[in-house]
């Protein structure tokens, strides 16, 4: 791994006795594009506001290109950073908006301007620059900050739900361009959502956090596939949860509502009569037997929506209600509420939930 | 034509006449000073009258300090508060609401006895001494309406976040609250100003309790003296505020509007 550009090395942060962040420690390599993904109040702008200096952890380091910023002011770090309420100045037009910073550091006006034009073309917003704040949509506002983020040449670049305060469609349009922009700049980049779609799509790496710890830091596909805990499993995409009873551990078998399974490896930490959670993505199931599902489990209908392309079934097993989407397809009637069916699936595709 | 529309007219038209009609008739009786005919003799009198003129200079000059000593008290304070002790809000608005609650007669009254001449703080020893009392006490008369027109201003903008914003762009103080703070708050501290000084050039109680020869004592004066002079200089105060009051209309078009913010 090569020498990491930001260095988060056990930071803590409290407020009196409440601790927010706890023992967060994070390599992110130059050009990297990690994500903070985790539910409202799991800590991440705490630790992202910690690396802006708007905070001061109160244990641990930051570490960027080798130096020690842990006690530096925001306005010392040069670090970029987008808010969620976009926070344009708006008594400033676009062009000073995004000049600001430039000015600030004492560039000429002629360097400055070309920039600025140049930041323009970079979000596509060229014909804005005389515009103001309020004449413009919460995307079109949303560019414009990011452009006056990484205008000046920040070594780190922040972005603290930059898109949750925009409509569905523009969220999509302008997170993959956010993620094309900061590929092109090759800009060291966090950024925080709650939102696991976003994170998954964009990411090199995700933190996962909950109660102020990274749960699991990983590639999107590490982080789905491969779940380190329980609340990743559970927050990072849809998953069916199977309760199941261990009737013998060394074999690796397990009871569902009556029904045998027997998991791919043995259960170590186990033993006969122990309960635990077995967890399926919905795509790994299917009504039909796949090439490679040697694994079956029967159940009823409970409830059929049909969703265009798409069917999006839920069956009952015992206690447990497993979700699962088949493909529609003219010839064949979905299934009906109430019909016997067996799901089928891979063992090598179950997770055991600790 | 809508009946909602005609009814908000029929308000207006109340409104309008509840407002004007005894102006007219102030401004109507003022010219009756000469018999039989209308004429601006009593506004001749007035404005002619040296002690008019030396006392709304007075009180004018004594506007513009108090609205200085305001402006720097208050912006900064609200400004601070907003963006690290907003806990402390309801506690400081409750403060600057005080003014309004005790009469400035027990404030002046208290002033007497802590600054007399032969007090450690002896303001009441020198004219120019008096006459910064009285500015002082003016800027804790117009502190309710300062504070509440500067925190209205800052409320339609996002404090915490815009500071924050400049900050992390290498922003320091001054710049943040020179090209960031004040820019977007100005035409609150204007207005703000601007009710400062209608309370400062017509109060009577303070200047004339701290014996200063400023406009409300003389105001008192002529209006329990004379008959027309009084209808005149009513109607000459109201055309200042009403000058005042389209300079700010006119400023506040160069006022930055503000963002809509995210929902
Ligand atoms: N200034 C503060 N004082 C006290 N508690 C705070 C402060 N800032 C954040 N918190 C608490 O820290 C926790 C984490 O907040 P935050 O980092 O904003 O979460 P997230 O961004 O993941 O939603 C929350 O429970 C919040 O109430
Ligand atoms: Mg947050």
């Amino acid at each position: 791994m090569a020498e990491p550009f930001l260095s988060i090395q056990h930071v803590r942060k409290s407020y009196g006795t409440n601790t927010v962040v706890q023992d967060f420690s994070l390599d992110v390599e130059p050009g990297e594009f990690v994500s903070f993904l985790g539910p409202s109040g799991c800590g991440k702008t705490t630790v992202l506001r910690m690396v802006a200096g708007f905070e001061e952890p109160s244990a641990g380091k930051i570490v960027v290109g080798g130096k020690d910023i842990t006690r530096l002011k925001p306005n010392q770090r040069n670090v970029g950073m987008v808010f969620q309420a976009y926070a344009l100045f708006p008594n400033l037009t676009v062009a000073q908006n995004i000049a600001f910073g430039l000015k600030v550091a004492g560039m000429p006006k002629a360097d400055s301007d070309r920039r600025v034009a140049e930041m323009l073309d970079i979000i596509k917003l060229p014909q804005m620059a005389d515009r103001y704040p309020y004449q413009l949509s919460g995307g079109q506002q949303q560019r414009i900050a990011l452009a006056r983020a990484i205008a000046p040449k920040p070594k780190l670049l922040l972005l603290d739900e930059p898109l949750s305060a925009l409509d569905a469609k523009v969220r999509v349009s302008l997170r993959e361009e956010i993620r094309s922009i900061q590929k092109k700049l090759g800009i060291t980049t966090i950024f925080v959502t709650h939102d696991q779609e976003e994170a998954l799509s964009i990411s090199d790496r995700i933190a996962v956090m909950y109660g102020g710890r990274a749960e699991q830091v990983g590639t999107p596909f590490e982080i789905y596939n491969r779940p380190a805990t329980k609340f990743v499993a559970n927050f990072v995409g849809t998953l069916n949860v199977l309760e199941g009873t261990v009737t013998d551990a060394g074999a690796g078998r397990v009871r569902v509502n009556s029904q045998e399974v027997a998991l791919k490896g043995k259960l170590n930490g186990s033993k006969s009569g122990d309960t635990l959670s077995l967890a399926l993505r919905p795509e790994a199931i299917s009504l039909a037997r796949q090439p490679g599902h040697d694994t079956s489990l029967s159940g009823e209908i409970a409830e059929v929506h049909f969703l265009g392309s798409v069917i999006r079934v839920r069956v009952g097993i015992g206690g447990n209600t497993v979700s699962l989407d088949t493909f529609n397809n003219s010839t064949t009637p979905p299934p009906a509420v109430g019909d016997k069916a067996d799901i089928s699936f891979s063992s090598g595709d179950m997770l055991v939930l600790h | 034509m809508k009946s909602g529309k005609f009814w908000a007219w029929v308000v207006f038209g109340i409104g309008t006449a509840y407002f004007f009609i005894p102006l007219l008739a102030t401004f109507e009786f003022s010219m009756r000073m000469r018999r039989g005919v209308h004429s601006f003799d009593a506004y001749q009198v007035v404005l002619g009258d040296p002690r008019f003129q030396a006392t709304f200079m007075y009180s004018v000059i004594a506007a513009i300090f108090t609205i200085i000593l305001g402006v720097l008290i208050v912006v900064p304070a609200a400004y601070w508060i907003r963006l690290r002790l907003p806990q402390l809000r309801p506690i400081v608005e409750f403060i600057t609401l005080l003014p309004l609650v005790i009469p400035a007669i027990v404030i002046v009254f208290g002033y007497i006895r802590m600054y007399g001449s032969n007090s450690p703080l002896p303001f009441l020893s020198s004219d120019l001494g008096a006459s910064a009392l009285l500015v002082i006490g003016y800027a804790t008369l117009a502190l309710p309406y300062m504070y509440r027109a500067v925190d209205t201003g800052l409320r339609t903008i996002d404090v915490r976040t815009l500071t924050e914003a400049a900050q992390i762009l290498g922003a320091g103080w001054t710049t943040i609250i020179t090209r960031v703070i004040l820019p977007n708050v100005l035409i609150a501290v204007l207005s703000g100003a601007f009710l400062t000084f209608a309370i400062v050039i017509g109060e009577f109680t303070m200047a004339s309790l701290l014996n200063r020869p400023a406009f409300g004592p003389y105001l008192q004066n002529i209006g329990a003296n004379r008959a027309y002079e009084p209808a005149a200089l009513a109607i000459i105060a109201f055309a200042i505020t009403w000058g005042c009051m389209s300079l700010i209309q006119i400023l506040s078009r160069f006022a930055p509007k503000s963002a809509n913010r995210p929902n």
